[in-house]
């Protein structure tokens, strides 16, 4: 019996042993957008150059994978939603760290924001991002530790703290503290707050990627709304080669083109298409009606990068943990 | 009158004081029993069936059309296939050096048999990716020289599957070959027999019965496992994904009759199981 499964797993498995193979360990809410991608990439690639080319997908949490890739998970490419995540694989030693000025915008090809999800109708009234730390106001947002959005919402709510009573730390830390103290419940991805949100129907209000809503909002529209707030922060998912990956696997070119492709026109509307914010104005301009504008500020202007910010707020100890643990 | 004195003659022996319970306790004990077994059990079992079904027998045959799933449910029967019989040897190994002799440490080894049990599966798999990381586990020097991939790879699957299912066929034959004790070994030994001729004639028939409920038990648990396997897979889907870690992504991908469709066939086999191991106990019965 067991002969005939291993006979029936090489059967299988082989077909993929004549085509190159990728792996693109990503984060949550792209699993739509890549299964799109991958298709499109495929195809131009088989006629620029014959090859066939087969991508494979891994997603989770922003923090995870990128502690899976450290681990030693065959990432030929990371798309992870946070450059201090791609950052940390590269402090492992797994690509340079000038790894963000090695592709065009930044290596971020598609942006998002972060917007609010409420039940039809705004039952509880919320507007900005002050209604949120009303008694009796439940918000779900994942925790900061393992996921990237989680971080984002945390910075645009401090943010939006800061700018909302004078630039004053203080303040913005009472802010997001009661904010913190209405949330029942972490969870460890962005796509599982969804979850908790929509299927175990708990809290009024879900932080969360703007794609992400969209895409909620697609799957139910008469049961939620999205709320853009007055402020929030304008957050920019990264790309990088994994360098040790691919030159051990002898993938370099193909990886470098998937990712380059990302840039190019198509790659632009099929994020457009799968909601994020293409990161070309041309592009961006198409789909004006599915994204309003909406202010936003960056991580470098109020929290001077990532590291400063991940140093401030996320390390072990620092005011996520104070807040939290308190 | 007769008659009456017949029907007392079936009835059964009186019963004994002290389980002869108030009528309403034992209600009350079988309606706990009753909530609980329509709760905990029946329940959750229909809901599955009943969200795989939810939208038409022909969705739920797309379901697991789905390259991906047939994907996964090839891998998890090949982690099964490959760690079941790793797992059969060592049992019995096990086993009989527990049962058959006398040594120093033998409690301890009894102990560390168990701990599988009391560790939690993640704490399990993440002491595989500690030893086998190829980037900075113990063995990363040796793993790297030869290009050995072991962690979110086949290998490091089965490896985790094994380490949790490492004490079910053990556990079972343990008491069973206790129970027999060693007098038809040292009967078969003293007739001229060769140890491997005992343990194959004499030993292994003896529990013939408990060996196939161990090998049905790992078998439910090995295609069952997610803590440890999450861990050790990295969810590469198509690749590394086997069906309940498959089951978890299509749930977060908005596919939840998929994922319940998924979850009806793993329940399926794990009462196809529960099925094998009945007939076993049955045909056991009936010989002795």
């Amino acid at each position: 019996m067991k002969y005939i499964f291993c006979f029936i797993s090489l059967i299988v498995f082989s077909p993929s042993l004549n085509a190159i193979e990728l792996l693109n360990v990503s984060y949550d809410p792209t699993r739509e957008f890549y299964l799109e991608y991958n298709q499109a990439f495929s195809k131009y690639w088989k006629e620029k150059t014959g090859e066939e080319v087969i991508i494979k997908q891994s997603h989770g949490g922003s923090g995870r994978q990128a502690r899976a890739v450290i681990d030693g998970l065959d990432a030929d490419v990371v798309t992870l939603a946070l450059a201090a995540d791609i950052d940390a694989i590269a402090q492992a030693g797994l690509l340079p760290v000038n790894w963000q000025s090695r592709l065009p915008m930044n290596s971020s090809p598609y942006r998002s924001t972060i917007a609010f999800l409420v039940r039809k109708g705004n039952p509880k009234g919320i507007h900005d991002w002050g209604d949120l730390i009303k008694p009796g106001i439940q918000v779900i947002t994942p925790n900061p530790k393992t996921s990237g959005v989680a971080r984002w919402n945390f910075l645009a709510a401090w943010g939006w703290a800061l700018k909302n009573y004078g630039e004053d730390d203080k303040k913005a830390l009472d802010f997001v503290k009661k904010l913190y103290r209405n949330v029942p419940v972490l969870d460890s991805g962005a796509r599982g707050a969804t979850t908790t949100f929509q299927e175990r129907k708990i809290g009024d209000v879900l932080i969360n990627w703007e794609n992400e809503l969209l895409l909620a909002i697609k799957q139910f529209p008469d049961e939620y709304e999205i709320i853009i707030p007055s402020l929030s922060i304008l957050a920019e998912p990264v790309v990088a080669l994994v360098d040790k990956n691919v030159d051990r696997k002898g993938t370099r070119s193909v990886a470098q083109a998937y990712l380059e492709y990302l840039f190019s026109d198509e790659g632009q509307r099929i994020a457009a298409k799968h909601f994020y914010r293409s990161s070309n104005p041309e592009i961006l301009a198409e789909f004006k009606t599915r994204y309003p504008e909406i202010k936003t500020f960056t991580i470098d202007e109020v929290f001077g990068g990532w590291s400063n910010a991940t140093k401030k707020f996320f390390d072990e100890g620092a005011i996520f943990d104070q807040i939290y643990l308190n | 009158m007769e008659g009456n004195t017949r029907f007392r003659i079936f009835r059964p022996p009186k019963t004994n004081s002290a389980t002869n319970e108030p009528i309403y306790i034992r209600f009350l004990l079988i309606l706990i029993m009753f909530i609980f077994f329509i709760l905990f059990l029946l329940m959750p079992l229909i809901t599955v069936f009943y969200e795989a079904f939810k939208h038409g027998f022909s969705m739920y045959l797309n379901a697991l059309k789905d390259p991906f799933a047939c994907d996964a449910i090839i891998l998890t029967l090949s982690i099964a296939s490959i760690s079941v019989p790793l797992n059969l040897i060592f049992g019995l190994a096990t086993a009989w050096l527990i049962t058959k002799f006398d040594f120093y440490g033998k409690s301890l080894l009894v102990t560390f048999l168990d701990l599988p049990f009391a560790v939690s599966p993640v704490i399990a798999g993440l002491l595989f990716v500690l030893l086998f990381s190829p980037t900075h586990g113990w063995f990363s020097d040796i793993l790297r020289f030869f290009d050995i991939r072991l962690i979110f790879a086949l290998p490091g699957m089965v490896i985790a599957t094994t380490f949790v299912t490492l004490p079910f066929i053990a556990r079972e034959l343990i008491p069973a070959m206790q129970a027999r004790g060693n007098q038809e070994e040292y009967a078969a030994i003293t007739l001229g027999a060769s140890g491997w001729k005992t343990f194959f004639n004499v030993t292994l028939p003896n529990v013939k019965g408990a060996l196939f409920y161990g090998i049905v038990l790992c078998n439910a648990r090995a295609m069952g496992e997610f803590g440890a396997v999450s861990v050790v897979s990295g969810n590469i889907k198509g690749k590394t994904s086997t069906i309940p870690l498959y089951i978890e992504t299509l749930y977060m991908e908005y596919k939840t009759q998929a994922a319940f469709a998924l979850s009806s066939l793993l329940t399926l086999l794990a009462l196809f199981t529960l099925f094998i191991k009945k007939c076993i106990e049955f045909s056991y019965k009936k010989r002795i």
